[in-house]
Protein backbone atom coordinates (compact mmCIF):
# COMPACT_ATOMS: atom_id res chain seq x y z
CA UNK A 1 0.00 0.00 0.00
CA UNK A 2 1.15 3.51 -0.78
CA UNK A 3 1.89 5.44 2.37
CA UNK A 4 2.83 9.06 2.89
CA UNK A 5 6.43 9.15 4.14
CA UNK A 6 8.04 11.13 6.92
CA UNK A 7 11.44 11.23 8.59
CA UNK A 8 11.88 10.07 12.19
CA UNK A 9 13.71 13.34 12.84
CA UNK A 10 14.67 16.27 10.64
CA UNK A 11 17.87 16.29 8.59
CA UNK A 12 19.75 19.35 7.31
CA UNK A 13 22.44 19.96 4.72
CA UNK A 14 25.17 22.16 6.22
CA UNK A 15 28.14 21.78 3.85
CA UNK A 16 28.82 21.11 0.18
CA UNK A 17 31.78 21.06 -2.20
CA UNK A 18 32.67 19.63 -5.55
CA UNK A 19 35.66 19.27 -7.85
CA UNK A 20 35.73 20.82 -11.27
CA UNK A 21 34.13 18.42 -13.75
CA UNK A 22 36.34 17.66 -16.75
CA UNK A 23 38.48 14.93 -18.31
CA UNK A 24 41.68 14.68 -16.26
CA UNK A 25 44.68 12.60 -17.30
CA UNK A 26 46.59 13.27 -14.08
CA UNK A 27 43.88 12.85 -11.42
CA UNK A 28 41.79 9.86 -10.42
CA UNK A 29 38.52 9.84 -8.52
CA UNK A 30 40.38 9.61 -5.19
CA UNK A 31 42.18 12.88 -5.93
CA UNK A 32 38.94 14.49 -7.07
CA UNK A 33 37.06 13.32 -3.98
CA UNK A 34 39.72 14.72 -1.67
CA UNK A 35 39.37 18.02 -3.56
CA UNK A 36 35.57 17.97 -3.13
CA UNK A 37 35.93 17.12 0.57
CA UNK A 38 38.33 20.02 1.22
CA UNK A 39 35.89 22.41 -0.47
CA UNK A 40 32.98 20.96 1.50
CA UNK A 41 34.97 21.48 4.70
CA UNK A 42 35.61 25.11 3.80
CA UNK A 43 31.91 25.66 3.13
CA UNK A 44 30.79 24.83 6.68
CA UNK A 45 30.15 28.31 8.10
CA UNK A 46 31.04 27.56 11.73
CA UNK A 47 33.58 24.85 10.93
CA UNK A 48 33.62 21.07 11.03
CA UNK A 49 35.72 18.90 13.30
CA UNK A 50 36.31 15.79 11.12
CA UNK A 51 36.27 13.71 14.31
CA UNK A 52 32.52 14.41 14.45
CA UNK A 53 31.80 12.61 11.17
CA UNK A 54 29.98 9.39 12.06
CA UNK A 55 29.92 7.67 8.66
CA UNK A 56 30.44 8.00 4.90
CA UNK A 57 27.97 7.02 2.19
CA UNK A 58 29.60 7.06 -1.23
CA UNK A 59 27.84 6.80 -4.59
CA UNK A 60 29.89 5.22 -7.36
CA UNK A 61 28.52 3.46 -10.43
CA UNK A 62 31.30 1.37 -11.82
CA UNK A 63 34.82 2.10 -10.80
CA UNK A 64 35.00 -1.70 -11.12
CA UNK A 65 34.69 -1.41 -14.89
CA UNK A 66 36.16 2.02 -15.63
CA UNK A 67 39.38 1.65 -13.64
CA UNK A 68 39.17 -1.96 -12.44
CA UNK A 69 38.94 -0.94 -8.82
CA UNK A 70 36.11 -1.96 -6.56
CA UNK A 71 35.30 -1.33 -2.88
CA UNK A 72 35.64 2.41 -3.32
CA UNK A 73 33.73 3.39 -0.14
CA UNK A 74 36.28 2.14 2.37
CA UNK A 75 39.27 3.06 0.22
CA UNK A 76 38.16 6.69 -0.15
CA UNK A 77 37.29 6.84 3.53
CA UNK A 78 40.97 6.08 4.19
CA UNK A 79 42.00 8.92 1.82
CA UNK A 80 39.97 11.37 3.92
CA UNK A 81 41.40 10.11 7.22
CA UNK A 82 37.99 8.83 8.34
CA UNK A 83 39.17 5.31 9.22
CA UNK A 84 37.87 3.44 11.28
CA UNK A 85 34.46 5.10 10.77
CA UNK A 86 32.04 3.04 8.63
CA UNK A 87 31.89 3.62 4.87
CA UNK A 88 29.21 2.26 2.58
CA UNK A 89 29.09 2.39 -1.22
CA UNK A 90 25.75 2.77 -3.01
CA UNK A 91 25.09 1.88 -6.65
CA UNK A 92 22.13 2.94 -8.77
CA UNK A 93 23.86 3.58 -12.09
CA UNK A 94 23.83 7.37 -12.79
CA UNK A 95 21.71 7.86 -9.64
CA UNK A 96 24.32 6.32 -7.32
CA UNK A 97 25.05 9.40 -5.20
CA UNK A 98 21.38 10.42 -4.89
CA UNK A 99 21.01 7.00 -3.26
CA UNK A 100 23.98 7.77 -1.00
CA UNK A 101 22.26 11.02 0.01
CA UNK A 102 19.06 9.14 0.85
CA UNK A 103 20.90 6.53 2.90
CA UNK A 104 22.63 9.31 4.81
CA UNK A 105 19.31 11.01 5.49
CA UNK A 106 17.80 7.76 6.74
CA UNK A 107 20.80 7.03 8.96
CA UNK A 108 20.38 10.40 10.69
CA UNK A 109 16.57 10.32 10.71
CA UNK A 110 16.68 6.94 12.47
CA UNK A 111 18.70 8.50 15.28
CA UNK A 112 21.67 6.21 14.67
CA UNK A 113 24.07 8.89 13.44
CA UNK A 114 24.18 12.69 13.85
CA UNK A 115 26.79 13.77 11.28
CA UNK A 116 27.12 11.98 7.94
CA UNK A 117 29.32 12.62 4.93
CA UNK A 118 27.84 11.99 1.47
CA UNK A 119 29.97 11.56 -1.61
CA UNK A 120 29.80 10.75 -5.26
CA UNK A 121 32.66 9.98 -7.64
CA UNK A 122 33.33 8.68 -11.11
CA UNK A 123 36.50 8.43 -13.17
CA UNK A 124 35.51 7.74 -16.79
CA UNK A 125 38.00 9.39 -19.11
CA UNK A 126 40.78 6.83 -18.75
CA UNK A 127 38.82 4.57 -21.11
CA UNK A 128 38.08 4.97 -24.82
CA UNK A 129 34.68 6.32 -25.87
CA UNK A 130 33.63 2.82 -27.00
CA UNK A 131 34.64 1.34 -23.65
CA UNK A 132 32.77 4.03 -21.72
CA UNK A 133 29.69 3.28 -23.81
CA UNK A 134 30.13 -0.40 -22.98
CA UNK A 135 30.46 0.41 -19.27
CA UNK A 136 27.34 2.57 -19.24
CA UNK A 137 25.44 -0.13 -21.14
CA UNK A 138 25.95 -2.40 -18.12
CA UNK A 139 23.05 -0.45 -16.61
CA UNK A 140 20.66 -1.10 -19.53
CA UNK A 141 18.55 -4.24 -19.88
CA UNK A 142 20.11 -7.29 -21.61
CA UNK A 143 17.33 -7.26 -24.24
CA UNK A 144 18.25 -3.73 -25.27
CA UNK A 145 21.88 -4.62 -25.83
CA UNK A 146 21.03 -7.63 -27.97
CA UNK A 147 18.75 -5.47 -30.15
CA UNK A 148 21.78 -3.23 -30.78
CA UNK A 149 20.40 -0.41 -28.63
CA UNK A 150 23.02 1.84 -27.05
CA UNK A 151 22.23 4.30 -24.23
CA UNK A 152 21.74 7.20 -26.66
CA UNK A 153 19.73 4.74 -28.79
CA UNK A 154 17.21 4.07 -26.01
CA UNK A 155 16.63 7.79 -25.43
CA UNK A 156 16.49 8.34 -29.21
CA UNK A 157 13.71 5.76 -29.50
CA UNK A 158 11.85 7.46 -26.64
CA UNK A 159 12.20 10.75 -28.54
CA UNK A 160 10.54 9.33 -31.68
CA UNK A 161 7.60 8.06 -29.60
CA UNK A 162 7.30 11.52 -27.97
CA UNK A 163 7.53 13.29 -31.35
CA UNK A 164 4.80 11.04 -32.74
CA UNK A 165 2.47 11.51 -29.78
CA UNK A 166 2.86 15.27 -29.32
CA UNK A 167 3.96 16.59 -32.72
CA UNK A 168 7.38 17.70 -31.46
CA UNK A 169 10.60 17.57 -33.49
CA UNK A 170 14.38 17.77 -33.31
CA UNK A 171 14.08 21.57 -33.29
CA UNK A 172 12.52 21.34 -29.84
CA UNK A 173 15.46 19.31 -28.56
CA UNK A 174 17.80 22.02 -29.83
CA UNK A 175 16.14 24.53 -27.51
CA UNK A 176 17.20 22.40 -24.53
CA UNK A 177 20.80 22.28 -25.72
CA UNK A 178 20.98 26.02 -26.44
CA UNK A 179 19.56 26.84 -23.00
CA UNK A 180 22.03 24.54 -21.18
CA UNK A 181 24.93 26.08 -23.09
CA UNK A 182 23.72 29.57 -22.16
CA UNK A 183 23.86 28.70 -18.44
CA UNK A 184 27.18 26.84 -18.45
CA UNK A 185 29.58 29.78 -18.94
CA UNK A 186 28.26 31.16 -15.62
CA UNK A 187 29.35 27.98 -13.79
CA UNK A 188 33.11 27.80 -13.11
CA UNK A 189 32.84 24.05 -12.32
CA UNK A 190 31.32 23.20 -15.72
CA UNK A 191 33.19 21.04 -18.23
CA UNK A 192 31.97 23.11 -21.19
CA UNK A 193 31.91 26.84 -20.73
CA UNK A 194 30.90 28.24 -24.10
CA UNK A 195 27.44 29.30 -25.23
CA UNK A 196 26.62 27.83 -28.67
CA UNK A 197 26.95 31.21 -30.35
CA UNK A 198 30.41 31.71 -28.81
CA UNK A 199 31.41 28.26 -30.03
CA UNK A 200 30.20 29.19 -33.53
CA UNK A 201 32.20 32.43 -33.45
CA UNK A 202 35.32 30.54 -32.34
CA UNK A 203 34.95 28.03 -35.19
CA UNK A 204 34.45 30.82 -37.73
CA UNK A 205 37.52 32.62 -36.41
CA UNK A 206 39.60 29.44 -36.58
CA UNK A 207 38.46 28.69 -40.14
CA UNK A 208 39.41 32.22 -41.19
CA UNK A 209 42.84 32.10 -39.57
CA UNK A 210 43.54 28.73 -41.18
CA UNK A 211 42.35 29.91 -44.60
CA UNK A 212 39.62 27.24 -44.65
CA UNK A 213 36.04 27.55 -45.91
CA UNK A 214 34.22 29.77 -43.42
CA UNK A 215 30.96 28.26 -42.12
CA UNK A 216 27.91 30.44 -42.80
CA UNK A 217 25.54 29.36 -40.03
CA UNK A 218 22.77 31.93 -39.66
CA UNK A 219 21.91 31.07 -36.05
CA UNK A 220 22.38 28.45 -33.31
CA UNK A 221 19.83 26.04 -34.75
CA UNK A 222 21.45 26.31 -38.16
CA UNK A 223 24.72 25.26 -36.49
CA UNK A 224 23.00 22.35 -34.72
CA UNK A 225 21.39 21.22 -38.00
CA UNK A 226 24.84 21.05 -39.66
CA UNK A 227 25.86 17.39 -39.47
CA UNK A 228 29.55 18.26 -39.73
CA UNK A 229 29.27 20.37 -36.57
CA UNK A 230 26.69 18.17 -34.86
CA UNK A 231 26.88 14.59 -36.19
CA UNK A 232 24.22 12.00 -35.41
CA UNK A 233 25.01 9.50 -32.63
CA UNK A 234 21.67 7.68 -32.58
CA UNK A 235 19.16 9.64 -34.62
CA UNK A 236 17.45 11.86 -33.53
CA UNK A 237 20.12 12.18 -30.80
CA UNK A 238 23.10 14.10 -32.16
CA UNK A 239 26.38 14.97 -30.44
CA UNK A 240 24.90 18.11 -28.84
CA UNK A 241 21.96 16.15 -27.43
CA UNK A 242 24.30 13.96 -25.37
CA UNK A 243 26.15 14.58 -22.11
CA UNK A 244 29.94 14.18 -22.26
CA UNK A 245 32.35 11.73 -20.66
CA UNK A 246 33.53 13.30 -17.39
CA UNK A 247 35.57 12.82 -14.26
CA UNK A 248 34.49 14.46 -11.04
CA UNK A 249 33.50 14.25 -7.40
CA UNK A 250 30.98 15.87 -5.07
CA UNK A 251 30.72 15.95 -1.29
CA UNK A 252 27.90 16.94 1.09
CA UNK A 253 27.61 17.17 4.87
CA UNK A 254 24.30 16.15 6.47
CA UNK A 255 23.49 16.57 10.15
CA UNK A 256 20.51 16.14 12.46
CA UNK A 257 18.33 19.24 12.25
CA UNK A 258 18.49 19.72 16.02
CA UNK A 259 22.28 20.30 15.90
CA UNK A 260 22.40 22.16 12.57
CA UNK A 261 23.00 25.55 14.23
CA UNK A 262 26.37 24.27 15.49
CA UNK A 263 27.47 24.28 11.85
CA UNK A 264 25.61 27.18 10.21
CA UNK A 265 22.79 29.67 10.67
CA UNK A 266 21.45 28.90 7.19
CA UNK A 267 21.07 25.12 6.85
CA UNK A 268 18.98 23.61 4.06
CA UNK A 269 16.25 21.30 5.30
CA UNK A 270 15.53 18.02 3.55
CA UNK A 271 11.77 18.42 3.13
CA UNK A 272 10.97 16.00 0.31
CA UNK A 273 12.51 12.65 -0.64
CA UNK A 274 11.29 10.34 -3.36
CA UNK A 275 12.62 7.35 -5.23
CA UNK A 276 11.07 5.10 -7.83
CA UNK A 277 12.02 2.16 -10.03
CA UNK A 278 11.21 1.65 -13.70
CA UNK A 279 11.02 -1.16 -16.21
CA UNK A 280 13.03 -2.07 -19.29
CA UNK A 281 12.13 -0.09 -22.42
CA UNK A 282 9.95 -2.80 -24.00
CA UNK A 283 7.81 -3.34 -20.91
CA UNK A 284 7.36 0.34 -19.94
CA UNK A 285 3.67 1.14 -19.68
CA UNK A 286 4.25 4.16 -21.92
CA UNK A 287 7.29 5.28 -23.90
CA UNK A 288 6.69 9.00 -23.36
CA UNK A 289 7.21 9.27 -19.62
CA UNK A 290 9.33 7.77 -16.86
CA UNK A 291 7.26 5.81 -14.37
CA UNK A 292 10.12 5.95 -11.83
CA UNK A 293 10.30 9.77 -12.01
CA UNK A 294 6.56 10.10 -11.50
CA UNK A 295 6.67 7.84 -8.45
CA UNK A 296 9.68 9.67 -6.98
CA UNK A 297 7.90 13.00 -7.50
CA UNK A 298 4.71 11.78 -5.85
CA UNK A 299 6.61 10.56 -2.79
CA UNK A 300 8.58 13.78 -2.43
CA UNK A 301 5.59 16.09 -2.92
CA UNK A 302 3.45 14.06 -0.49
CA UNK A 303 6.16 14.05 2.16
CA UNK A 304 6.77 17.80 1.86
CA UNK A 305 3.17 18.92 1.44
CA UNK A 306 4.45 20.97 -1.51
CA UNK A 307 3.20 21.01 -5.10
CA UNK A 308 5.15 21.51 -8.33
CA UNK A 309 4.19 25.21 -8.23
CA UNK A 310 6.13 25.63 -4.98
CA UNK A 311 9.43 24.50 -6.55
CA UNK A 312 11.26 27.67 -7.61
CA UNK A 313 13.94 26.00 -9.78
CA UNK A 314 15.24 22.50 -10.36
CA UNK A 315 18.13 20.43 -11.59
CA UNK A 316 16.86 17.53 -13.71
CA UNK A 317 18.72 14.60 -15.24
CA UNK A 318 19.37 15.73 -18.83
CA UNK A 319 21.67 12.86 -19.85
CA UNK A 320 20.06 13.39 -23.26
CA UNK A 321 18.07 16.45 -24.34
CA UNK A 322 14.80 14.51 -24.69
CA UNK A 323 15.12 13.35 -21.07
CA UNK A 324 14.91 16.95 -19.78
CA UNK A 325 11.64 17.45 -21.65
CA UNK A 326 10.11 14.26 -20.21
CA UNK A 327 11.28 14.98 -16.67
CA UNK A 328 9.86 18.50 -16.47
CA UNK A 329 6.52 16.96 -17.40
CA UNK A 330 6.87 13.95 -15.07
CA UNK A 331 7.80 16.24 -12.15
CA UNK A 332 4.60 18.22 -12.73
CA UNK A 333 6.22 21.52 -13.76
CA UNK A 334 4.44 21.28 -17.12
CA UNK A 335 1.55 19.11 -18.35
CA UNK A 336 2.29 15.97 -20.41
CA UNK A 337 3.07 17.03 -23.97
CA UNK A 338 3.73 20.64 -22.94
CA UNK A 339 7.39 20.34 -21.92
CA UNK A 340 8.81 20.93 -25.38
CA UNK A 341 6.65 24.03 -25.80
CA UNK A 342 7.72 25.37 -22.39
CA UNK A 343 11.38 25.11 -23.36
CA UNK A 344 10.67 26.73 -26.73
CA UNK A 345 8.93 29.65 -25.00
CA UNK A 346 11.93 30.17 -22.72
CA UNK A 347 10.04 29.26 -19.55
CA UNK A 348 12.96 27.10 -18.32
CA UNK A 349 15.67 29.67 -18.96
CA UNK A 350 17.60 31.17 -16.04
CA UNK A 351 15.39 34.28 -16.16
CA UNK A 352 12.20 32.31 -16.86
CA UNK A 353 9.44 31.39 -14.39
CA UNK A 354 10.81 27.84 -13.92
CA UNK A 355 14.60 27.76 -14.34
CA UNK A 356 15.84 24.25 -15.15
CA UNK A 357 19.48 23.15 -14.92
CA UNK A 358 20.97 26.50 -13.97
CA UNK A 359 24.29 24.64 -13.59
CA UNK A 360 24.38 23.94 -17.33
CA UNK A 361 22.97 20.47 -16.67
CA UNK A 362 24.68 17.19 -17.33
CA UNK A 363 25.10 18.34 -20.94
CA UNK A 364 27.50 21.16 -20.05
CA UNK A 365 28.45 20.82 -16.40
CA UNK A 366 29.50 17.24 -17.18
CA UNK A 367 28.27 13.84 -16.04
CA UNK A 368 30.74 11.80 -13.96
CA UNK A 369 27.87 9.41 -13.36
CA UNK A 370 28.42 8.47 -9.71
CA UNK A 371 28.97 12.13 -8.74
CA UNK A 372 25.98 13.60 -10.55
CA UNK A 373 23.23 13.12 -7.97
CA UNK A 374 25.24 14.84 -5.24
CA UNK A 375 26.43 17.55 -7.64
CA UNK A 376 22.83 18.40 -8.58
CA UNK A 377 22.03 18.90 -4.89
CA UNK A 378 25.11 21.12 -4.60
CA UNK A 379 23.68 23.37 -7.33
CA UNK A 380 20.50 23.67 -5.26
CA UNK A 381 22.67 24.47 -2.21
CA UNK A 382 24.57 27.20 -4.06
CA UNK A 383 21.37 28.76 -5.37
CA UNK A 384 19.52 28.70 -2.03
CA UNK A 385 22.55 29.97 -0.10
CA UNK A 386 23.21 32.76 -2.59
CA UNK A 387 26.56 31.32 -3.72
CA UNK A 388 25.66 30.86 -7.39
CA UNK A 389 27.17 34.17 -8.47
CA UNK A 390 26.18 35.25 -11.97
CA UNK A 391 23.89 32.27 -12.49
CA UNK A 392 21.79 32.98 -9.40
CA UNK A 393 18.10 32.50 -10.14
CA UNK A 394 16.76 36.08 -10.31
CA UNK A 395 13.83 35.61 -7.93
CA UNK A 396 13.44 37.75 -4.82
CA UNK A 397 12.71 35.13 -2.17
CA UNK A 398 14.59 31.99 -3.19
CA UNK A 399 13.71 29.32 -0.64
CA UNK A 400 12.79 26.01 -2.32
CA UNK A 401 14.76 24.08 -4.94
CA UNK A 402 14.83 20.47 -6.06
CA UNK A 403 16.97 17.92 -7.85
CA UNK A 404 15.95 14.95 -9.98
CA UNK A 405 18.44 12.17 -10.70
CA UNK A 406 17.98 9.22 -13.08
CA UNK A 407 19.89 5.95 -13.29
CA UNK A 408 20.29 3.79 -16.37
CA UNK A 409 17.47 4.18 -18.85
CA UNK A 410 15.03 5.13 -16.08
CA UNK A 411 15.41 2.10 -13.80
CA UNK A 412 16.17 4.29 -10.77
CA UNK A 413 14.90 7.86 -10.30
CA UNK A 414 15.03 10.14 -7.28
CA UNK A 415 13.55 13.53 -6.47
CA UNK A 416 14.79 15.58 -3.53
CA UNK A 417 13.39 18.90 -2.31
CA UNK A 418 15.49 21.26 -0.16
CA UNK A 419 14.25 24.32 1.72
CA UNK A 420 15.96 27.33 3.29
CA UNK A 421 13.84 28.59 6.16
CA UNK B 1 7.40 -27.22 -27.08
CA UNK B 2 6.38 -27.76 -23.50
CA UNK B 3 9.93 -28.66 -22.60
CA UNK B 4 11.49 -25.24 -23.17
CA UNK B 5 11.93 -23.56 -19.79
CA UNK B 6 9.88 -20.36 -19.46
CA UNK B 7 12.84 -18.00 -19.39
CA UNK B 8 15.33 -16.33 -21.73
CA UNK B 9 16.97 -19.68 -22.59
CA UNK B 10 13.63 -21.10 -23.73
CA UNK B 11 12.88 -17.90 -25.65
CA UNK B 12 16.22 -18.13 -27.45
CA UNK B 13 15.62 -21.76 -28.37
CA UNK B 14 12.36 -20.75 -30.03
CA UNK B 15 14.06 -17.89 -31.87
CA UNK B 16 16.52 -20.46 -33.24
CA UNK B 17 13.50 -22.38 -34.57
CA UNK B 18 12.09 -19.22 -36.17
CA UNK B 19 9.33 -18.74 -33.61
CA UNK B 20 8.55 -15.58 -31.64
CA UNK B 21 7.06 -16.94 -28.43
CA UNK B 22 5.91 -15.36 -25.21
CA UNK B 23 4.55 -16.52 -21.89
CA UNK B 24 0.87 -16.17 -21.13
CA UNK B 25 -0.38 -15.77 -17.56
CA UNK B 26 -3.04 -18.34 -16.64
CA UNK B 27 -4.57 -15.82 -14.25
CA UNK B 28 -5.01 -12.65 -16.32
CA UNK B 29 -4.10 -13.96 -19.82
CA UNK B 30 -1.52 -11.20 -20.33
CA UNK B 31 1.16 -12.13 -22.87
CA UNK B 32 4.80 -11.34 -22.06
CA UNK B 33 7.44 -11.22 -24.81
CA UNK B 34 10.23 -12.01 -23.91
CA UNK B 35 8.64 -14.38 -21.40
CA UNK B 36 8.31 -13.78 -17.69
CA UNK B 37 8.13 -16.71 -15.30
CA UNK B 38 6.15 -14.62 -12.81
CA UNK B 39 3.26 -12.36 -13.84
CA UNK B 40 3.95 -8.90 -12.39
CA UNK B 41 0.21 -8.19 -12.52
CA UNK B 42 -1.05 -11.28 -10.65
CA UNK B 43 2.29 -12.08 -8.99
CA UNK B 44 1.72 -15.74 -9.68
CA UNK B 45 3.80 -18.16 -11.74
CA UNK B 46 1.25 -20.30 -13.61
CA UNK B 47 2.48 -19.40 -17.10
CA UNK B 48 2.45 -21.19 -20.44
CA UNK B 49 4.05 -20.64 -23.82
CA UNK B 50 2.04 -18.91 -26.56
CA UNK B 51 3.14 -18.21 -30.11
CA UNK B 52 2.69 -14.70 -31.48
CA UNK B 53 1.55 -13.85 -35.01
CA UNK B 54 4.91 -12.17 -35.51
CA UNK B 55 3.32 -8.93 -36.66
CA UNK B 56 3.07 -5.49 -35.15
CA UNK B 57 3.69 -1.82 -35.67
CA UNK B 58 6.70 0.41 -35.14
CA UNK B 59 6.25 2.17 -31.79
CA UNK B 60 9.67 3.89 -31.57
CA UNK B 61 13.02 3.61 -33.31
CA UNK B 62 16.47 5.04 -33.82
CA UNK B 63 19.16 4.96 -36.48
CA UNK B 64 22.43 4.28 -34.70
CA UNK B 65 25.73 5.68 -36.01
CA UNK B 66 27.86 4.69 -33.00
CA UNK B 67 26.78 1.14 -32.24
CA UNK B 68 27.29 -1.53 -29.63
CA UNK B 69 30.60 -3.44 -29.77
CA UNK B 70 28.82 -6.38 -31.48
CA UNK B 71 27.33 -4.14 -34.17
CA UNK B 72 30.61 -2.30 -34.78
CA UNK B 73 32.18 -5.74 -35.32
CA UNK B 74 29.49 -6.46 -37.93
CA UNK B 75 30.69 -3.42 -39.87
CA UNK B 76 28.13 -0.80 -38.88
CA UNK B 77 29.40 2.74 -38.44
CA UNK B 78 28.70 6.40 -39.18
CA UNK B 79 28.56 5.70 -42.92
CA UNK B 80 26.51 2.57 -42.46
CA UNK B 81 24.11 3.12 -39.54
CA UNK B 82 21.58 0.50 -38.44
CA UNK B 83 18.11 0.78 -36.95
CA UNK B 84 16.74 -0.63 -33.71
CA UNK B 85 13.42 0.05 -32.10
CA UNK B 86 10.36 -0.94 -30.15
CA UNK B 87 7.65 -2.97 -31.89
CA UNK B 88 4.13 -3.25 -30.52
CA UNK B 89 2.86 -6.71 -31.46
CA UNK B 90 -0.74 -7.23 -32.57
CA UNK B 91 -1.20 -9.16 -29.31
CA UNK B 92 -0.33 -5.97 -27.39
CA UNK B 93 3.09 -6.87 -25.97
CA UNK B 94 6.09 -4.74 -26.97
CA UNK B 95 9.54 -6.02 -27.88
CA UNK B 96 12.86 -4.36 -28.65
CA UNK B 97 14.42 -5.55 -31.91
CA UNK B 98 16.59 -4.65 -34.85
CA UNK B 99 14.54 -2.95 -37.57
CA UNK B 100 15.60 -3.84 -41.11
CA UNK B 101 14.43 -2.62 -44.49
CA UNK B 102 13.97 1.02 -43.49
CA UNK B 103 16.21 3.85 -44.64
CA UNK B 104 18.80 4.21 -41.87
CA UNK B 105 20.52 7.03 -43.79
CA UNK B 106 17.26 9.04 -43.88
CA UNK B 107 15.50 8.18 -40.62
CA UNK B 108 13.39 11.33 -40.83
CA UNK B 109 11.44 9.62 -43.65
CA UNK B 110 10.54 6.59 -41.50
CA UNK B 111 7.01 6.58 -40.13
CA UNK B 112 6.34 5.53 -36.55
CA UNK B 113 3.24 3.31 -36.63
CA UNK B 114 4.17 1.44 -39.83
CA UNK B 115 3.25 -2.28 -39.95
CA UNK B 116 6.10 -4.75 -39.50
CA UNK B 117 6.67 -8.49 -39.65
CA UNK B 118 9.19 -10.51 -37.68
CA UNK B 119 12.39 -11.90 -39.16
CA UNK B 120 15.16 -13.88 -37.57
CA UNK B 121 18.76 -12.81 -38.18
CA UNK B 122 21.70 -15.20 -37.98
CA UNK B 123 19.26 -18.11 -37.56
CA UNK B 124 21.09 -21.41 -37.54
CA UNK B 125 24.55 -19.83 -37.67
CA UNK B 126 27.15 -20.28 -34.97
CA UNK B 127 27.20 -16.53 -34.21
CA UNK B 128 27.68 -16.44 -30.43
CA UNK B 129 24.78 -14.02 -30.02
CA UNK B 130 22.38 -16.70 -31.31
CA UNK B 131 19.37 -15.70 -33.38
CA UNK B 132 18.72 -11.95 -33.32
CA UNK B 133 15.13 -10.74 -33.30
CA UNK B 134 14.35 -8.28 -36.09
CA UNK B 135 11.37 -6.80 -37.90
CA UNK B 136 10.95 -5.36 -41.38
CA UNK B 137 8.13 -3.51 -43.14
CA UNK B 138 5.21 -5.55 -44.48
CA UNK B 139 5.06 -4.96 -48.25
CA UNK B 140 1.55 -3.87 -49.18
ZN1 LIG C 1 -1.40 -12.32 -14.62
Amino acid sequence: MYKKRKLGRGVAMVGAGMSKFDMFNDKDSKDLFVEAYIQMNASVDKGLDPEDIDALYLGNFTNDFFVQQSHWGAILSDSLGLVPKPATRTEGACASSALAFREGVFAIASGFYDVVLIGGVEDMSKRSTEEVAEGLALAASPYERKAGLTFPGVFAAIATAYFEKYGASREHLMNVTIKSHDNAPLNPKAQFNLAIRDMMAAKVKRAKSQGKAVPDWIDEKDFLRDERANPPIAWPMHLFDCCPISDGAACILLVAEEIANRFTDTPLHVVGLGQGSGRALHSADDLTYFEATRHAAKEAYDMSGLTPKDIQFAEVHDCFSIAEILHIEDLGFFAPGEGHKAVEEGLTRLDGPMPINTSGGLKCKGHPVGATGAAQLIEVWEQLRDKAGRRRVPKSDLRIGAAHNLGGTGGTCTFTILERR
Amino acid sequence: MAENPINDYGFEQFLNEGKLMGSKCNGCETLYVPPRSLCPGCRQSEMEWAETAGEGRLAAFTSISIGTPAMIKEGYDRNNPYCSGVVELVEGARVVARIEGIDSMHPETVEVGMPLRVKFLNQGTDDDRGTVLAFSPIEE
